[in-house]
């Protein structure tokens, strides 16, 4: 259909044939039109030939594409679940325990490497230089060395713990053993939920006042101040849920007989796959932090100063919201490697999606319905992070006319 | 007055003297010193006397466990372990050669006067000789199946490998994913989000479990062979994006005067715009390679035996239990001289590549 155009002798050549050839796209020409198709039936072939011998190979094998297996019983030991589980449960239930376990750390790493991070990169920028050295050292060490040996290396670290009886106490209330760790856990009752409900309502009114007062503040150039009235929002609430429905009780670890009793368990595996991605994973995020403040132009702390900012304001005001649109993309796609990074669990013995899903393949055979499942489930948190983040981005973004 | 008697010395007092002024310029900052010199004095003593002082640096198991500190011991017995694994022993001439090769091969590419068509002529001679070398077969050298290689020796042929493998493709994706013609970008920037978007190691698994259920029946794969097609494939994918970051910072008017000039689209790419935009991302380059490196140690889900997986292995000796932390301390160190020294290189090169300043 293109062979109306006489001659089509370069890419973006015959514009004076498109008049006539006005649904394709601006560009279009002969020689990509027959690139493109090329292209196509390579890509075709090449899957038509895989999918001929995968369904020749699963024939030779015994077995069948198709995801019935889920339906079955797994009979997978799955030491930590989040949801009831039995190894009489199905594969679809065992990879959901995956699944749910791949988010737990992933939570938990991403809110703690920003902390860390955070931390880190603005201690890198101290004007202290033994504390700038330090940092330098920390960083460089950790990023330059594989992610793999850290994540061995703080496993064994916990497992060379003394045995429970003789466990470490460092903080009231937190043992460190062989067994992994014990905090203190908050007990699931309605005075729990009052006062946590409670204090998101002082979160909410808090941002509310905030957000009513920058208005006036934009309006009529009054500034009011918002950290009182805000703060007694915050703590006050729940100190009125306190006082009508009682305290939360808090569940203090115990030793009993030859293990603790009460309070939260971390497994080995789980907090040394959490601290090997958080020490991991704060390096990068420190370097990216460091970055995004230098890249603030040298004028602008400056300027605020002469405005006669104090250096919270200068800190608050002027430098930080314009470091976060150099800082949040490559915090982005770091909070994403963290995500993937945690499917090294693997390598230690946390049963995360990939390592349920290597044994499922294992026991069933169904190795592309399973790397199917797992693979579609890490695009959809990859891009669900992102979008997250996106969403932020904009707001912070340069608003230009 | 001093300056001129012994050079290097007062320049050191100086500077020290400087650094220690700044520990103490007022309350905050005293107490950031205090809390520093706190946790060092906490860290480097016990570190200082298990690492140097209570070590051990040759003798026996018995000998290091009496001692109490580290036992270097240890790794110095499975040093060469370490590096050629299970290589048959009379053979082991064979990968210390190809890792001389591949050194020398390497030092002389970090050159700039040596960047030119003999190095590419040279790297496609050593490539396959690298090979053959390890693998046998010819020449009279006695094959020797990659079951049996292991170490710092397949560490290098993975990075190495597949950068070598994975650069061109990655090229190709790059202007894949740039170019004009609406299915070429589509494919490309399917395989390079697809390969980015889930866990390297569920690309080592599909290698490893599901690549064999794809091909023709009766053809096999070897698995080292398979562990590079999932190395290439993730290299190809994060270097195309940081050479697409240099197609895209190369300025309209290099694409416009190549087409003023009549060059067709494969001239205008390989005379004008990848010559910059490659040299451009070169210390990006370098940043990928280090973490791509880096993730080499990730072939221990699937168990090829590279430096560390090996260096784990060797804990398991009947007579050396118990000494976990030397082979991972000094595995880190390894990683971390090379690592370091790779980002020192690109940071180097970043000062003679930074555009604007030439």
């Amino acid at each position: 259909m293109a062979g109306v155009e006489p001659t089509a002798p370069a890419i973006g050549a015959g514009r004076a044939g498109r008049s006539a050839l006005n649904i394709l796209p601006r560009g279009a020409s002969l020689r990509g039109i027959l690139w493109q198709a090329v292209l196509l039936v390579v890509v075709l072939g090449l899957g038509w030939w895989l999918v001929g011998n995968a369904e020749r190979n699963m024939a030779a094998r015994g077995l069948s594409f198709g995801f019935g297996f889920l339906e079955r019983s797994a009979g997978i030991p799955i030491g930590e679940h989040m949801i009831p589980y039995t190894p009489a449960d199905t594969y679809a239930r065992a990879l959901t325990v995956g699944l749910l376990n791949t988010l737990r750390v992933a939570i938990v790493g991403i809110l703690l490497c920003t902390v860390l991070g955070v931390a880190l990169g603005l201690a890198r920028l101290s004007s202290n230089p033994l504390l700038r050295a330090l940092t330098g050292g920390y960083i460089e060490v950790i990023r330059n060395t594989p992610l793999v040996l850290q994540l061995v290396f703080w496993h064994a670290l916990l497992l060379q713990l003394p045995s429970v009886r003789q466990a470490l106490n460092p903080l009231p209330g937190v043992f460190l053993s062989q067994r992994g760790v014990k905090i203190p856990a908050l007990v699931a009752e309605p005075a729990l939920y009052w006062m946590l409900g409670a204090l998101a309502a002082g979160a909410i009114g808090w941002w509310l006042l905030l957000r009513r007062e920058r208005a006036r503040q934009a309006a009529t150039g009054e500034r009011r101040p918002t950290i009182l009235p805000g703060l007694a929002m915050l703590l006050g609430l729940p100190a009125l849920s306190m006082l009508a429905m009682g305290a939360p009780r808090v569940e203090w670890p115990e030793l009993a007989g030859f293990n603790f009793e009460g309070g939260l368990a971390l497994s080995p595996e789980f907090f040394a796959l959490l601290v090997g991605l958080v020490v991991y994973t704060s390096a990068f995020v420190a370097e990216i932090v460091r970055s995004g403040i230098q890249s603030v132009h040298k004028g602008q702390p400056e300027a605020a100063q002469a405005l006669g900012l104090t250096p919270g304001q200068k800190m608050r005001l002027v430098i930080l919201p314009q470091a976060m649109r150099v800082i949040i993309p490559p915090m982005t796609s770091q909070f994403l490697n963290l995500t993937k990074n945690s499917s090294l669990a693997v390598v230690i013995g946390y049963p995360d999606l990939v390592s349920i899903s290597n044994t499922s393949i294992n026991q069933t055979g169904q190795a592309i319905e399973v790397i199917a499942i797992f693979m579609a489930v890490y695009l959809a948190l990859s891009l669900i992070t992102s979008l997250l983040m996106n969403f932020y981005n904009s707001a912070v973004a340069l608003k230009e006319r | 007055m001093s300056a001129t008697l012994a050079p290097p010395a007062p320049g050191f007092f100086t500077r020290a003297a400087i650094f220690a002024r700044a520990c103490v310029t007022g309350p905050l900052n005293i107490a950031i010193t205090l809390a520093c010199v706190a946790l060092l004095v906490w860290l480097v003593p016990p570190l200082l006397r298990w690492a140097v002082l209570d070590a051990t640096w040759s003798g026996t198991a018995a000998q290091c466990r009496e001692a109490g500190g580290a036992c270097w011991a240890f790794v110095r017995e499975k040093f060469w372990f370490s590096i050629f694994g299970l290589y048959p022993y009379e053979e082991r001439w064979r990968p210390a050669t190809m890792i001389v090769i591949l050194v020398a091969m390497v030092l002389a590419s970090c050159q700039r006067r040596f960047w030119n068509r003999w190095l590419m002529l040279a790297w496609a001679v050593a490539a396959p000789a690298m090979l053959l070398l390890m693998a046998g077969g010819v020449l009279g050298l006695t094959p020797v199946a990659t079951r049996q290689w292991g170490g710092l020796t397949i560490t290098g042929i993975i990075a190495v490998y597949g950068l070598a493998l994975g650069y061109p493709l990655a090229i190709l994706l790059a202007l894949g994913r740039r170019s004009d013609l609406t299915l070429v970008r589509w494919f490309s920037t399917a395989i390079i989000e697809c390969v980015r978007g889930v866990p390297l190691i569920s690309l080592l698994f599909m290698a490893a479990i599901m690549l064999p259920l794809f091909l023709p029946e009766g053809v096999t794969l070897d698995r080292l062979a398979r562990v590079l097609v999932a190395y290439t494939l993730f290299t190809a994918a994060y270097m195309a994006e940081v050479v697409r970051g240099g197609l895209q910072a190369m300025p309209r008017g290099q694409y416009e005067a190549a087409d003023a000039l009549g060059l067709s689209y494969g001239k205008k790419m390989r005379l004008v715009i990848l010559p910059q935009a490659l040299a451009i991302t070169i210390p990006s380059q370098v940043n990928t390679f280090i973490g791509l490196f880096k993730d080499t140690t990730l072939v221990v889900v699937i168990g090829v035996f590279d430096f560390f997986t090996t260096l784990r292995a060797a804990l398991g000796d009947p007579n050396w239990l118990g000494f976990p932390t030397e082979a991972y301390v000094f595995a880190a160190g390894v990683y971390f001289v090379l690592c370091f020294a790779m980002s020192r290189y690109s940071q180097r090169l970043e000062t003679t590549f930074r555009p604007g300043q030439r």
